[in-house]
């Protein structure tokens, strides 16, 4: 295994919202070796169910081995690989900068190539709000680097399989 | 009706006829309905509850039914968690039911609670804790569920005080229906379809039979595939139990600590047609080169196990009993005499041995407990040593007859499971091997033999050494026995005796016969501490993760 190709993987997983299940999911993905380097969950349209959204690294063997494992658990009802090639992403980012009056400015600009949106000004400084897949908001974060950046909150990826899929 | 009421009444239910539990604060409401309304519960307590819980999974795998482990909060739990943990990787069947400290005082650290939920996570097939006591009827309804369909496993009911004092009509639901859980019995036909055709056109077949077969009570099944197709067979630690008629098929145990002859097979065969098995580290060795030469059929119905360990061409989800019966409406036109000739004359060369001196050989025990002991006998196992001598050189017919913790490894198994399993098995005889050891790690036991006279035959087989730890040490470490000898063991003939249980010290080997048919024959309960050649190893070995063909017979 250990030439193997480790890569992100991003896994939907549809769950009953029984107490407990986001420790159980996240317990059996860490406990069969895998870091989990982002996850969110939220409702889905049917109320007793949740949607847990997972970014793990691995290598393609041990991912199906995950999904399989996955589905053990009593109150997972769906576990769907989302093909990173092949999907819609979306993360979104608060980011709070330190920012005098001519700064602020510069930032704008940024945030304007970005389409970020300011959500809050204060005298000394403001906060961003912007929406994207992965590299944007990483190259966003990257371009706003010299200046004093004091917070980043990201909520980890929401992904889909898109409608048409191509071929590889 | 109150909540430990309904727990009773839903018990009644599920035909449990035995319970194996251990009072405290946090069940002692739960207790007083057993005392009350418990008719027809035979109640079986134990003197720790990690025995209690051995005790119950020994019950499971002998009869097939479930085992009941009812124990308070806080200690009570976490003392079971071992016995959880054995039940869980050999996929036995439990439902433990721990009492909670009040729903008002959960998340408190009051006194003797403990996150039942949370420490039994990875070691459960499914936990619930009771919130509302509507939802208790049919959590019980679910756990029973769980516990007994798809790959059986231990599953965990943790009940605050107060839910166990509230009111609420009991209503149990006649049948569930989980969404998110439908366990498949049947294998694809087509996967079956194609099985058959490889197997005919297969030249050297091979059968390996897993702790699935024994699960699913699939051994006539699959004893009526070997009859019908003359493959010949091999078994995991778990898998022991298959009989074909024509003992030339049979090949024993493989893996580690396998019959040279039984590792031969499986290094050599075309196809390898594996049921009810996880390729465990023990059994494979090198996955690289396991079965280098074969096809491996794969079936199982945990499909988290198709491909886990090693890769196989042909998967079958499914149970293994479902499976082989349709197996068995195959077509099959095998020419094989010359594959199974090579391996009779294999295992005529290669013959599992030992050598003879003046000490007492655990191996020659083992084989005459063989001689005197019926067919039917349901022999459990410690682990170590002991475990390994018994699956090579006691020769298991019949099904769910071994008992041994065969994933998890658990020194101080072989005396509660065999407990366990002369509560379920009045009729039968039961007989335990276990090390000097592996004993002493649940020797209060003994306790409950006299209590619920109960008749179960001891062999602890003393080398006066953690044996099988021993040997590891002689082989990779220059004999350098870091915590591995036993000195002041205790006298265990005097141990038994102090719990009302016959014992006798055997020492001479000239005496080992008289010693062996008296304890067959001994109508009571009864202890044999035998003092063996402390230097016995056991052979052959695979050393870890090397392949089966690399193989030492001598250290």
């Amino acid at each position: 295994m250990s030439n193997e190709i480790y890569t992100d993987h991003i896994v939907s997983v549809l769950v009953h919202n029984n107490p407990g299940v986001l420790s159980k999911v996240t317990s059996l993905v860490t406990r069969r070796g895998f870091n989990i380097d982002g996850i969110s969950a939220g409702p889905t349209r049917q109320n007793d169910m949740f949607r847990l959204t997972i970014v793990v690294k691995g290598d393609d063997k041990s991912i199906e081995q995950i999904q399989k494992q996955l589905y053990k658990i009593i109150d997972v009802v769906k576990v769907v690989p989302i093909v990173k090639s092949k999907m819609v992403g979306r993360e979104i980012c608060l980011i709070k900068i330190k920012a005098s009056g001519s700064e602020k400015h510069e930032i704008l600009q940024i945030i304007n190539v970005f389409k970020a949106n300011v959500v809050d000004v204060g005298s000394n400084g403001l906060t961003v709000e912007i929406t994207g897949d992965s590299d944007k908001i990483d190259s966003f974060l990257a371009l706003l680097e010299p200046h004093q950046i004091s917070d980043v909150a990201r909520t980890g990826v929401v992904a889909m399989n898109r409608w048409d899929r191509p071929y590889n | 009706m109150n909540g430990a009421r309904i727990i009773v009444e839903s018990l009644k239910k599920e035909k449990v006829e035995t319970v194996f539990c251990y009072t405290g604060g946090a069940v002692i409401k739960i207790f007083d309905e057993l005392y009350k309304h418990g008719e027809g519960l035979n109640l079986i307590q134990p003197r720790h509850e990690q025995g209690g819980t051995h005790a119950a999974d020994g019950y499971a795998r002998s009869t097939g039914k479930t085992g009941i482990v009812i124990v308070t909060s806080g200690p009570g739990a976490t003392n079971t968690i071992t016995g959880i943990a054995t039940a869980y990787m050999d996929s036995s069947p439990l439902v433990v039911i721990t009492g909670q400290v009040s729903s008002a005082l959960i998340g408190t650290d009051a006194f003797q609670e403990s996150d039942v939920t949370g420490i039994t996570l990875p070691i459960t097939k499914a936990n619930f804790l009771i919130k509302d006591i509507k939802e208790l009827a049919i959590t019980i309804k679910k756990a029973f569920y769980i516990a007994e369909s798809g790959r059986p496993g231990p599953v965990v009911i943790d009940i605050p005080g107060d839910i166990q004092r509230e009111e609420l009509d009991f209503d149990y639901p006649e049948t569930i229906d989980l969404q998110s859980y439908k366990p498949k019995e049947a294998g694809h036909p087509r996967q079956i379809k194609t099985a058959i055709k490889l197997l005919s056109e297969s030249k050297r077949p091979l059968v390996l039979t897993g702790g699935g077969v024994n699960l699913s009570n699939a051994m006539p099944e699959m004893n009526e595939f070997l009859n019908k197709t003359g493959i010949p067979v091999v078994h995991t630690l778990m898998g022991n139990g298959v009989n074909p008629a024509d003992e030339g098929q049979f090949l024993g145990f493989i893996g580690m600590h396998g019959t040279l002859y039984g590792n031969y097979a499986i290094q050599n065969a075309d196809l390898i047609l594996a049921v009810g098995v996880r390729f465990s580290d023990r059994i494979i060795g090198d996955p690289q080169t396991y079965g280098q030469n074969a096809i491996i059929i794969h079936i199982d119905i945990d499909p988290a196990e198709i491909g886990k360990n090693i890769p196989v061409e042909l998967p079958i989800v499914g149970s293994a009993k479902s499976i082989l019966k349709e197996l068995n409406n195959g077509n099959f036109k095998l020419t094989i005499s010359e594959w199974k000739n090579e391996l009779i004359k294999y295992k005529t060369d290669y013959p599992l041995s030992y050598d003879e001196n003046e000490k007492i050989k655990p191996q020659a025990i083992i084989e005459l407990a063989m001689k005197y002991f019926p067919e039917d006998t349901i022999v459990a196992t410690d682990v170590g040593q002991n475990q390994i001598w018994v699956a090579q050189y006691y020769r298991i017919k019949n099904p769910r007859c071994f008992l041994t913790s065969g994933g998890l490894g658990t020194m101080g198994y072989g005396l509660p499971s065999a407990i366990g399993a002369a509560v379920g098995n009045p009729d039968k005889q039961v007989l335990m091997f276990a090390g000097d050891g592996g004993f002493q790690m649940n020797m209060q036991e003994l306790g409950i033999i006299r209590k619920y006279g109960l008749k179960v035959k001891l062999i602890v087989l003393d080398n006066n050494y953690l044996g099988m730890v021993r040997q590891w040490q002689e082989l990779l470490f220059e004999k350098r026995y870091s915590g591995t000898d036993m000195d002041f063991n205790p006298d265990f003939v005097k141990l038994a005796e102090v719990f009302n249980v016959k014992a006798v010290l055997l020492k001479d080997p000239m005496k080992a016969e008289a010693v062996i048919k008296e304890l067959a024959e001994s109508d009571e309960s009864m202890l044999i501490h035998i003092a063996v050649d402390p230097d016995e190893n056991v052979l052959p070995m695979v050393p870890a993760g090397k392949a089966l063909d690399e193989v030492l017979t001598k250290l």
